[in-house]
């Protein structure tokens, strides 16, 4: 049953966002989220929308994954759209009902931050966490934050954390469905009851698992040990990274990306925020 | 073999190691022990669980450090206090370990990522790195599973990838501490397969802790520890003749050798002893062919499958 957990939203495949450096995906959403937030009036939505759609093609991940991803965010998009619609102000009232006012301009805030958000969810997913996998998301944040060792933050140690948690999660899952085996052959019933009385009943599960996960804890540390593991003094790396020409095109296109954007709320007409 | 012309890899002399108890007494688990290892040597340790194995192999790559006495190590004496945290590095590069868990040693989340950990650890160039990986996972027969991830491997062969993982660091020396205990007969088919390579065809000196009997007539050479100390030492021949004083440390011996000695000790005579099958039955097969009718015996002589 609890098998088919999948860590992050890891779509494996091989378009060009899959191909890219992850230190460059890093970047790039970096510039596509300032890109949308910096989308002022209509046409400039209209062309980030474009450009999102342009990205969701070619990582040629299904509309429907994406979809998906975005269900347990539908309350925050209503709840924005619902706050943006009754509390903007605008000229003329559309609405007029005791302390309802609604405003044509507030239909349009509501409609362009809706926009915002499903741009901002489907890009982002489609240039990092659907297209990257999480260790070398971690691999290309630890060398892309590699400077900042130089003021003593633990850039390398919070990545090797990261990496450890990855490859533990699947190892620990199964342990838990071998523990509730265990427990239930026991007499334990985890799927009836109140909910306190079922939080309860995981107590025997959780210790056991807790117990076993530090005496890993323990033997890794001296297998690390035994293979000269002394943090990040003197050490290599097998896989370097190095940019190709599709990294740089990429950041060339998420830069004019930016540019254009400035370009048409400067120069275009229409409802802007 | 002549050790006796050779100066030996690793040599313990007067080493006593003891552990804290949580009462605050000391617990003595090896005391004066003086032991040498020669380059090349394919060495089974057995013992009781608890009784200092572990410890042992641990005082080797300085993961423990003694109460007392000195080791040396291809001539260098790490237990001296001018060891530099460099040195110790250097030692644990030179000795590695395998472990029991199989599990617990795997770092990566991708088989040749984890290989490669250990050369990155000591700045190994990234080509040689490469290069090196994929000779390791030639040698453990895993390149077909390289960029799989560990959860996917069965216990054998993720027990193949943390041996490959310390052949990449080029160790002239692999400690397995009870490195088949946890697998199934198939993987610990396939482990002690690889280490039997490792040491015939890469000359690494292997020292295997086991509590199987059939893994431990493969070696050169069986250690018995027990009673804080080296017990029992000598090639598996001499060490399992020895079967009252095996089992007065709580130790079996290998099956059909128990079969022979209690069949000399119940007055069996014309009987030498035994530490495979085949050597068994071909020693019974005749005293069998005597005492039973011929039609039998050539029944019983049929090829008969043991393990």
């Amino acid at each position: 049953m609890l098998k088919d957990i999948t860590i992050g939203q890891y779509f494996p495949g091989s378009s060009p966002l899959h191909r890219a450096d992850p230190r460059v995906k890093i970047i790039l959403t970096v510039m596509y989220i300032v890109g949308i937030f910096m989308a002022k009036n209509v046409w400039s939505f209209v062309f980030a929308v474009v450009f999102t759609a342009a990205l969701v093609i070619i990582s040629r991940i299904p509309a429907k994954t994406i979809l998906r991803g975005m269900k347990p965010l539908i309350y925050v998009i209503a709840f924005t759209a619902i706050i943006n619609i009754f509390w903007t102000k605008g000229e003329k009232p559309l609405v007029e009902w005791k302390f309802i006012h609604i405003y044509a301009e507030g239909l349009q805030f509501a409609a362009l931050m809706i926009v915002r958000i499903i741009a901002l969810l489907a890009g982002t997913g489609v240039v990092l966490t659907y297209t990257t996998s999480p260790i070398a998301l971690t691999d290309g944040l630890e060398r892309l934050l590699g400077p900042l060792k130089k003021i003593k933050i633990p850039v390398h140690e919070f990545s090797m954390m990261m990496t450890i948690a990855l490859r533990f999660i699947p190892t620990l899952i199964e342990e838990t469905d071998k523990i509730m085996s265990a427990q239930k052959a026991r007499g334990a019933s985890f799927d009836s009851g109140s909910l306190p009385q079922r939080a309860k009943a995981l107590i025997p599960v959780m210790i056991p698992l807790f117990v076993s996960a530090f005496r890993r804890a323990d033997d890794l540390a001296v297998a690390m040990e035994c293979r000269c593991y002394r943090g990040d003094v003197g050490r290599t790396r097998m896989t370097e990274l190095h940019m190709k020409p599709l990294d740089w095109i990429l950041l060339a296109a998420f830069a004019a990306f930016i540019a254009v954007t400035v370009v048409i709320n400067i120069f275009a007409p229409g409802f802007s925020i | 073999m002549n050790n006796e012309q050779k100066t030996p890899y690793i040599s313990l002399r007067d080493v006593c190691f003891s552990y804290d108890t949580e009462s605050g007494e000391k617990n003595e688990v090896l005391k004066n022990v003086s032991l040498d290892i020669y380059k090349g040597e394919f060495i089974a340790v057995l013992g009781r669980n608890g009784s200092g194995k572990s410890t042992l192999a641990k005082l080797l790559n300085m993961i423990l450090v003694p109460d007392s006495g000195t080791i040396t190590i291809g001539g260098h004496d790490i237990t001296s206090p001018d060891m530099t945290e460099d040195d110790v590095y250097e030692v644990r590069r030179h000795i590695g370990m395998v472990f029991q868990n199989p599990d617990n040693q795997l770092v990566a989340t991708v088989v040749e990522e984890d290989i490669a950990f250990g050369c990155e650890n000591l700045g190994v160039e990234p080509s040689e790195i490469r290069r090196r990986v994929d000779e390791a996972l030639e040698t453990v027969n895993m390149t077909a599973f390289a960029r799989h991830s560990p959860h996917q491997l069965s216990g054998g062969q993720k027990q193949r990838v943390a041996i490959a993982g310390i052949i990449a660091m080029l160790p002239d020396t692999i400690i397995f501490d009870e490195s088949t205990a946890m697998l199934d007969p198939q993987g610990r088919d396939e482990v002690m397969q690889t280490i039997a390579r490792l040491n015939r065809d890469m000359g690494i000196t292997v020292m295997h802790i086991t509590h199987n009997m059939n893994e431990a007539i493969m070696a050169d050479r069986v250690i018995v520890i027990a009673d804080c100390g080296v017990y029992l030492d000598g090639t598996p021949r001499e060490v399992f003749s020895s079967v009252e004083r095996l089992q007065s440390v709580g130790l079996d011996v290998p099956q059909v050798t128990d079969l022979i000695y209690r069949l000399k000790k119940n007055g069996v005579k014309g009987l030498d002893d035994a530490l495979d099958p085949d050597e068994a039955a071909a020693q019974l097969l005749p005293l069998l062919a005597k005492t039973i009718p011929v039609k039998d015996a050539a029944l019983g002589a049929r090829k008969i499958p043991v393990s």
